[in-house]
């Protein structure tokens, strides 16, 4: 059963959830099954944002599952809160250019990223999070490059078109987080 | 009237909370009465968005007291009036609701459960299931549709206004914050084209006609003075709300024909429940679902029927039993053995239920694999 | 004498003649002010419109007092309950009718808000400074040193702070430009169907009105008839009986 379950976690403000609902919005208009619970809690802004998602071939039962197969997480707060939806089968990504620590749980595999750092860097912080997308979608490989960009157009277009170069610099952050996994299939 | 904004069936990939607002919207509903609180807000923020297109009412209220109150004041108006609450909001609801279900006025609320008591979190329970069934001073005169999903939240929240004017029982859409946040692909459509008409509202004042020359004036009271009279008035309900619960309850089972285990579950944990069932079968153990969607009226023969067939039942809920307690009154006189899996608060996976459901059949010595 | 003994009773449209004698205590200014307020409607010819609400406590007794569409609602909730019947229903004339327990204290929020948004009704708090139906316990408008069944010594202001002024507080929160807000008394009939008339005409214009009446409750305050009318002629010195706002027309 193909059934590929996500948990995005980061800190309040680092785009956690403008990730998550472009990411599921792509499998929407794929013709996926999706379902993306974002956990939200009293704080409108602050406190650790996790972001639920499911993407998969047949109808969706559980809304909320135990154990993701990838498990992102953008901070130390996130590695505290996230290490329970981790098993043997999870493929874990950290930001080491974030997180002070290395997350310590049994998965299938860690891959660590400096996405924080590259944005900076190379980039601009504001795309810090089209990184994270980037390496969610070379490490889910359920979607296609032009599905994301399809999503990344109903979402971010009005900015785009106000200026075009936005555009260019999303592309290139996302290219760059699918590079950071290395297994980026580009369409 | 309002306008309708879907024409044609539109698939669409929304929040729990938008669809209640369009369902709302097809329905024909033409005000909504609210206050802020989470994890309700959207369904306000969805409503207001479309006001220009639809040419419905909204009013922005002081409390939950006074969006409970004035929906009933529109409702006497004769208009389709709705509200949603969640939480201590319901709690505070509760004095318009016993109002509404003690006069027959055909109130109309989602509730997005979120974790109680008290404040408690924002996010997802539930833990208001009884406080919906029976909350108030009074018996539970209420129609409580328990969704799992977004297609339900559209179809039952059309449903719910039709069932609070054919019965005059005030009626509820129970759901919780990850149906009201979570976001889910949803087909939206006209409720003609699927063969449901509104049921027609009607004035309680001002209603047509001139008093005195019509009609005498109405003179609508909750207030008795004698307790001979209340309870010659609680009676007839009583008998109409029995009546009714034939023609409203409604159910659904999974795979429990030849269930040995049963689970018993509403709202988006039976659809947990659906995913573990699946892991179950294949490995083996005879797992079904029950799942009540009206968890006020219980389908009570049914309920006994799937529980009679069963070896063991399992309850599992967001919360300590709420939804066993009002089952197992129904189940008095059967001596199935049940185990439990209640989560305060917190979301029950599909692994939950397996590990359980494993656990149970490896002590049960009742229990047969397949 | 028999002939005088059969006249009709002079009842105002508005008033309900089935209704046979009145639930209210003898000595209940309720029944005053109740026939003013149907007078004011008869005046105004909108009984056909005109929805009526009451509360609890002993304006319930109203419930089917009045030859008007009535809804008796609860306890400090008669206001939500008209200004969601006036939303929904913009021709209808919204008269929300409740004692000073149901506007002050329990009710106080909806007083509050429904005067700040201007909601399109008449707010009617009769005050007869205690909580009748209950038995006589002290209410916001207590007088000091008034002796009720929580303040048996008598009303103690240093412990329970001071009477709450409706009127004063309403006009104060009040759109100048929209609001009739007024306190008148049971002393002076005339005057307070000619306030209710005032009252109601500006709803009609699209406004909101407020109308505290300072009543009587000879039962609970345990007084003759000569001491209750000192009684109110007191309270009419502390809360002073005037037109505190009137949109000009």
């Amino acid at each position: 059963m193909a059934r590929t379950k996500i948990v995005l976690a980061g800190e309040g403000g680092q785009g956690v959830q403008s990730v998550a609902k472009i990411l599921v919005e792509a499998g929407y208009e794929a013709g996926k099954q999706v379902l993306y619970i974002p956990n939200f809690g009293v704080e409108q802004r602050g406190g650790v944002s996790i972001a639920f998602c499911q993407i998969a071939d047949e109808t969706i039962g559980e809304p909320r599952f135990s154990k993701g197969n990838i498990v992102i997480m953008l901070s130390d707060r996130a590695i505290d809160r996230c290490a329970a939806y981790v098993d043997e089968n999870t493929v874990v990504v950290y930001d080491t250019s974030v997180c002070t620590k290395k997350p310590e749980v049994k998965c299938k595999e860690i891959i660590g990223v400096d996405a924080n750092k590259i944005a900076n860097e190379q980039l601009s912080a504001r795309v810090f999070n089209i990184i994270i997308l980037g390496v969610l979608l070379a490490a889910t490989n359920v979607l296609k490059l032009e599905d994301i960009k399809n999503a990344m157009e109903m979402a971010l277009g009005k900015k785009f078109e106000a200026k075009p170069e936005l555009r260019d610099l999303n592309y290139r952050a996302l290219e760059m987080g699918m590079g950071m996994v290395g297994k980026a299939e580009a369409v | 009237m309002v306008n309708k904004l879907i024409k044609e069936d539109t698939k669409m990939f929304l929040t729990g909370n938008e669809v209640l607002a369009y369902a709302a919207n097809s329905a024909e509903a033409e005000f909504m009465y609210g206050y802020p609180i989470t994890p309700q807000n959207e369904i306000m923020h969805t409503w207001c968005k479309l006001l220009p297109k639809t040419g419905a009412g909204f009013l922005q209220t002081e409390d939950e007291i006074s969006a409970g109150f004035s929906t009933i004041g529109g409702i006497l108006a004769g208009k389709r009036a709705f509200t949603a609450t969640a939480g201590p909001g319901n709690v505070i609801m509760q004095d318009a609701q016993s109002m509404a279900e003690m006069m027959r006025i055909p109130f109309v609320c989602a509730v997005m459960q979120r974790g109680g008591p008290s404040t408690a979190t924002v996010i997802y329970a539930q833990q208001e299931t009884r406080l919906t069934c029976f909350g108030g001073n009074g018996e539970g005169f209420r129609i409580v549709y328990s969704t799992a999903g977004h297609q339900d939240l559209y179809d039952y929240m059309i449903k719910a206004f039709n069932t609070a004017w054919k019965y005059r029982f005030p009626t509820y859409v129970l759901a919780d914050g990850y149906q009201g946040k979570m976001r889910e692909p949803v087909v939206l459509y006209d409720p003609a084209s699927r063969g449901i008409s509104m049921v027609p509202t009607e004035k309680y004042l001002l209603a047509d006609g001139e008093i005195g020359i019509d009609r005498k004036s109405a003179h609508l009271r909750n207030t008795y003075n004698m307790e001979d009279e209340l309870m010659e008035v609680l009676e007839g309900y009583k008998t109409d709300y029995e009546k009714m619960s034939e023609e409203v309850q409604e159910w659904e089972e999974y795979k429990a024909d030849d269930a040995e285990i049963l689970v018993i579950a509403h709202g988006i944990v039976a659809r947990s429940a659906r995913t573990a069932i699946d892991e179950l079968r294949e490995k083996g153990i005879k797992a079904g679902l029950f799942r009540p969607v009206t968890v006020r009226p219980l389908a009570v023969k049914p309920l006994r029927e799937a529980v009679q067939r069963a070896k063991r039942i399992l309850f599992t809920e967001s919360a300590n039993g709420q939804l066993a307690q009002m089952v197992l009154e129904k189940l008095y006189g059967l001596n199935t053995p049940y185990d439990t899996l209640f989560k305060m608060g917190v979301g029950v996976t599909g692994d939950d239920i397996v590990n359980k459901v494993e656990e149970m059949a490896k002590c049960s010595l009742e229990v047969s694999p397949l | 004498m028999s002939e005088i003994l059969t006249l009709p009773p002079n009842l105002p449209k508005a008033q309900n003649a089935e209704v046979g004698a009145s639930k209210f205590c003898p000595g209940c200014g309720h029944g005053i002010t109740l026939k003013a307020l149907a007078q004011a409607v008869d005046e105004l010819g909108i009984k056909q419109k005109t929805v009526f609400g009451c509360d609890i406590g002993c304006s319930l007794l109203a419930w089917n007092y009045m030859d008007l569409d009535t809804v008796q609602t609860h306890h400090g909730r008669t206001t939500p309950v008209i200004y969601g019947f006036t939303r929904a229903n913009p021709d209808a004339i919204g008269i929300a009718y409740m004692g000073d327990g149901g506007g002050l204290a329990i009710g106080a929020q909806h007083l509050v808000n429904a005067t700040v948004r201007g909601e399109r009704l008449m707010i009617v708090v009769v005050n007869n400074t205690n909580y009748g139906m209950t038995g006589g316990q002290m209410s916001p408008t207590t007088m000091p040193g008034q002796k009720t069944e929580t303040t048996p010594y008598g009303r103690d202001c240093s412990v329970t702070g001071k009477p709450a002024k409706a009127a004063e507080m309403v006009a104060s929160i009040a759109d100048k430009e929209k609001s009739f807000v007024a306190r008148s008394s049971v002393s002076n009939v005339i005057k307070l169907k000619s306030t209710f008339v005032k009252g109601l005409k500006n709803v009609q214009n699209g406004g909101f009105s407020f109308v505290e009446v300072l009543s009587i409750c000879p039962l609970n305050w345990r007084t003759n008839n000569v001491d209750t009318f000192a009684r109110l002629q007191q309270m009419e010195e502390f809360f002073e009986v005037k037109e505190f706002l009137a949109p000009v027309s």
